[in-house]
């Protein structure tokens, strides 16, 4: 299993990195071994809200669709147009493959640092 | 090899007279610019066309078709020479009453047929399909609180082991789901389903099959549908599974305020690849003055067509899939009263002789000791010691000329095959198949390998679904 | 009593006996007392084949056979290839389940991608489902799908065939989306109040063309309101048979182009099977409800046909896909493959021609009789008013057992020209209208 360093990470899977103020969103390298091939995924629009545990996009393999949950709560200031056409790079580079940019973002002490990501990961197993 | 790559212009088949008016032309503004690329055939090549296709396809008339809530019994040809008669192929929907007695005989015979057969007051004839009839008695629930000023009323029961079509029907008819888990048995958890409904004035209602998706009879269902009503609810019974049941308990009996069928399962008319089938509806005295469509009232000779004081509406046009309804009369008459209950019994004993023999080898979900109709295999054993899993046996059976059984559902099984036999088989075919299903899980251990690769005498072996869905390719691109 | 049981009674009790039951009544022992069906069902006593087939002919012929049809509004007599019935009979492609093993149902997969690549091709739009159940529910349908998280409002022309409002209603009555009619005004949808209904919340606006009426409509304008609202989609109603000849849906602008499949191959049968035609501009493609089939490879290389996008779908989805539909009409898909591929481009242009070529003739010779007719551009359906009563009209008609039109009221009556209807046809109702 891979990991960002330089990214926390939520118990549902995905991965915050900032650049600046702004929160870069995707799913972790274990969330997509998980989910197998991707095949479409559903973004929200720039300019939503999004909120810490709720969901805000989807992502669909030929069997099941799984919904991806927000780490952190704040306003969507882009999304990441390139995964409509071609989902398989989430499962190429899991952490290349950002989902959104958020902005206004509020508490994270929610989040995991990534060595505590692989401990509860492993524990998963 | 596609039509459109067989077309060749200039061939064609002789259908139309020339045109023995005027001919008119349309204003320029209004005319097509894009070239048509129909294809272009003589009638030897279509015949063959199509021929080819038929060799690649597996009707019930090719062999075995143990789809799980699929009921895939033998279609009766008489079915269909009824619904051929120009009588009823060459009646257009808005001829006047007078000139259309036939057709509402049909109606009003098979909605009194299917009333008494689910104990149910009201038929309605018009959903085309199953999930259109679950929508259709969903409204009718809505309906009902609505009228009552119910307006809060807006939560449905689901239990885990449902159809998909459930939960999607609920949302399309404005509800949200609630879950409720079943029990080790694969029942439904009646505890938990009390404290769900105890004093909640906001649950509409409840969505069953009973039979059960894992093919189990719920022996507390007439306490069910009461906690449901106790709070208020209505109850919906799924029909999918019918044949189980057909005069030994209705749903009506159990408590059940509405319920859909599927006439192309229960009652023998052919699924044609997906459709058309048909989806009536059939409710309790409360409900009947919602009912979509029309109702045919009056005697024989001088019927006629109304409609529910307080209808919801129309599900589609006109009403139904007419000559799915032909079919279907056709068969209940043949059988009568007598021959349904029959059906059914044959179709419990073959599915518990299936199990029975099966179960030498395969684990059955929920070990019972008697299924009704179909019952769910379990292939989680096989898939952690060989690596052989419930989609590698299906593909085997593929090889066998056996349509698999239904795979990976109910979805509370993880490796799941439903095995539905239908009472048409005879103990000859059903011992070939049983024979079949032990030898591909000896296969398993013996050869795993061989398992994955299956299968190989198909048309085409497995394909790559995955680069389907991520590059869809939905249309032949002309030059 | 009949049955299609072939275990024989001993075998039933021989297959009893292995797996440990004495009678067949035993396996129903577990159903409660209380729930269980006492008794006999209360239906006839059952039939032999040849009694069963008398019987469903002596129901058939209380039915009155029109050979000269002059009513559509909904449902058409068109001709229909014999090679057509000869084909759908096929005890394969007629038996078969939904294609879900794809290595045993390419057979199936193709006709319906064959279909699919036919109905874009008429309509001019890019991506196809593989039917679903009628014309109405192809309305109903359209308009859930258009649903966005901003726009919960439907625009519906007035115009459009009275039975599939109905059923936009019962969807709207359902999902709880807003409905909202544009009014009619001589026959067509009236633009100017179309404009004023347009908010930001738009959903969509679905329009028939031509409309229940027979007349054309300002397609191409409506097209332009529509989408002068975000995210506002056009749905255009279309009878198949006119894109021989007409415009398409695509070539006026629309992002989903539906219909009533009928007219392609399918007898009028009271009402049904009928199939709906349902297709999108490929943006819109994942809001299609129902079956799509695309085209792929197997293991060797080998191209093959898979049901695709099924993420979309209720069996994946469960409560959160925006249509319940799960078996679609493939029969009859397969049906208008095998008309539209007998008929042909010259074929389907030919009976597009004579449909419009007869109505005009007929309206023509109406009005030379004093009945008054369209000043609108129509195709094969129109209106006729007059003085003389429409069940007077209809009752002369009848009487020399011809279908005429369907009456809308006492003075106006709905007619319908197909191929079918030769000149001295209607030259006979213009006759019997005339002495009236």
């Amino acid at each position: 299993m891979e990991l960002k360093k330089d990214a926390l990470y939520a118990k549902s899977h995905e991965w915050v990195a900032f650049e600046g103020d702004v929160a870069v969103i995707g799913i972790s390298d274990f969330a997509q071994s998980e989910l197998g091939d991707l095949v479409f995924v559903n973004l929200p629009e720039e300019g939503d809200e999004v909120v810490a545990g709720e969901t805000f996009a989807d992502v669909e393999s030929v069997k099941a669709v799984s919904d991806i949950y927000s780490p952190v709560s704040g306003t969507v200031c882009e999304i990441n147009e390139e995964l409509l056409d071609a989902p398989e790079l989430i499962n190429e580079d899991a952490y290349a493959a950002w989902f959104i940019k958020v902005e206004g973002v509020g508490d994270k002490s929610e989040l995991m640092s990534p060595e505590e990501y692989e401990t509860f990961c492993e524990s998963e197993e | 090899m596609l039509v459109f790559e067989k077309s060749r212009p200039g061939r064609g088949i002789s259908a139309l007279p020339k045109c023995d008016v005027e001919v008119y032309t349309l204003a320029d503004e209004d005319m097509r610019e894009a070239e048509l690329h129909l294809p272009e055939m003589a009638e030897v090549d279509l015949s063959r066309h199509y021929t080819e296709l038929a060799k690649k396809a597996h009707g019930v008339n090719d062999g075995f078709y143990p789809l799980g809530s699929c009921t895939m019994k033998y279609n009766p040809k008489v079915n269909e020479k009824a619904a051929s008669f120009d009588e009823f192929t060459q009646i257009h929907p808005l001829q006047p009453e007078h000139t259309v007695q036939g057709c509402l005989q049909v109606l009003k015979e098979s909605e009194e047929l299917l009333a008494e057969i689910t104990g149910m007051s009201d038929f309605t004839l018009q959903p085309a399909a199953g999930a259109h009839g679950e929508f259709t008695g969903l409204l009718l629930i809505k309906a009902y609180h609505l009228a009552n000023g119910d307006t809060q009323r807006t939560k449905i029961i689901v239990p885990d082991s449902a159809h998909g079509t459930n939960p999607a029907s609920a949302v399309m008819a404005g509800m949200t789901v609630i879950n409720v888990d079943s029990t080790p048995d694969g029942l439904v958890d009646v505890d938990k389903l009390r404290e769900v409904c105890e004093g909640n004035n906001e649950i509409a209602g409840l969505m069953l099959t009973n039979p059960n998706t894992a093919g189990l009879f719920d022996p507390n269902i007439k306490e069910i549908t009461d906690i449901i009503h106790e709070c208020g609810g209505q109850c919906y019974y799924d029909g999918a599974n019918l044949n189980a049941i057909m005069g030994w308990a209705r749903p009506g009996d159990m408590g059940f305020d509405c319920v859909h069928l599927n006439l192309h399962k229960t009652f023998s008319t052919p699924h044609g690849g997906g459709g058309p089938g048909a989806g009536p509806v059939g409710c309790k005295a409360h409900l009947a003055k919602f009912m979509p469509g029309v109702k045919v009232t009056g005697e024989e000779g001088s019927l006629k067509l109304t409609k529910a004081e307080e209808s919801l509406g129309e599900m589609k046009n006109f009403y139904g899939n007419f000559l799915v309804v032909v079919k279907a009369l056709t068969y209940i008459k043949m059988l009568g009263k007598e021959g349904i209950p029959e059906a059914s019994k044959n179709a419990v004993l073959n599915a518990n002789y299936m199990m029975n023999k099966l179960s030498a080898k395969y684990d059955i979900a929920f070990s019972p000791k008697v299924c009704m109709h179909e019952f769910v295999m379990d292939i989680a054993r096989q898939a952690k010691e060989t690596g052989v899993t419930a989609m590698d046996i299906a593909k085997g059976l593929l090889d066998n000329n056996i349509h698999p059984p239904t795979m990976y559902f109910p979805l509370t099984v993880h490796e799941a095959l439903m095995a539905e036999p239908c009472e048409t088989e005879s103990k000859e075919t059903l011992d070939e198949a049983i024979k079949v299903f032990l030898d591909l899980n000896d296969l398993a251990y013996s050869d795993p390998e061989a398992l994955h690769a299956a299968p190989v005498k198909t048309p085409v072996t497995r394909l790559d679904e995955v680069g389907a869905a991520r590059h869809p390719v939905l249309r032949y691109e002309f030059e | 009593m009949g049955t299609f049981v072939p275990n024989t009674k001993e075998q039933q009790q021989e297959m009893l006996k292995e797996i440990g039951f004495e009678k067949l009544d035993d396996l129903f022992a577990h159903i409660p007392d209380a729930v269980k069906f006492q008794g006999e069902l209360n239906i006839p006593e059952g039939m032999s084949e040849m009694e069963v087939t008398k019987a469903m002919k002596k129901i058939a012929s209380k039915n009155v056979v029109f050979d000269s049809v002059f009513r559509g509004a909904g449902a058409y007599k068109h001709y229909i290839p014999a090679i057509v019935n000869t084909v759908v009979s096929n005890e394969t492609l007629q038996t078969a389940y939904t294609p879900y093993q794809a290595e045993i149902s390419q057979g199936i997969l193709q006709s319906i991608f064959e279909y699919q690549t036919m109905i874009c091709d008429l309509t001019g739009m890019d991506v196809s489902n593989a039917s679903v159940y009628d014309g109405g529910t192809a309305a109903g349908e359209a308009v859930a799908a258009c649903r966005g998280r901003k726009s919960n409002k439907a625009i519906v022309s007035a115009c459009i065939q009275p039975s599939a409002l109905k059923v936009i209603e019962t969807y709207c009555f359902g999902n709880e989306m807003e409905l909202v009619i544009a009014p009619e005004k001589d026959g067509v949808t009236d633009i100017e109040a179309l404009k004023e209904l347009m908010t930001d919340d738009t959903a969509c606006v679905l329009i028939q063309h031509p409309n229940y009426y027979g007349n054309l409509e300002k397609a191409k304008e409506i097209g332009e309101i529509a989408h002068s609202v975000k995210n506002c989609r056009y749905i255009m109603s279309v009878n198949p048979i006119t894109l021989a000849i007409m415009k398409t849906p695509g070539e006026y602008g629309a992002d989903f182009a539906i219909g009533e499949g009928q007219p392609l191959g399918m007898a009028p049968a009271f009402g049904g099977p009928y199939l709906g035609f349902m297709a999108s501009i490929d943006s819109m493609k994942r809001n299609l409800p129902g079956r799509i089939v695309g085209q792929t490879v197997d293991h060797n290389g080998k191209t093959g046909y898979v049901l695709t996008l099924q993420a979309r779908e209720q069996h994946i989805r469960r409560e959160k896909a925006s249509s319940n539909i799960c078996s679609n009409q493939a029969l009859c898909a397969l049906t208008v493959g095998v008309y539209l591929s007998a008929m042909g481009n010259e074929g389907l242009k030919n009976v597009a021609t004579q449909c419009y070529s007869k109505a005009h003739y007929m309206a023509q010779k109406f009005a030379e009789i004093g009945l008054e007719v369209p000043e609108t551009e129509f195709f094969h359906e129109f209106v006729t008013k007059s003085d003389k009563s429409s069940e007077a009209i209809l009752k002369a008609l009848e009487d020399k057992g011809i279908l005429g039109g369907l009456a809308l009221d006492d003075s106006r009556i709905l007619w319908c020209c197909t191929e079918m209807n030769s000149k001295a046809d209607i030259d006979e109702v213009i006759a019997i209208v005339k002495e009236v």
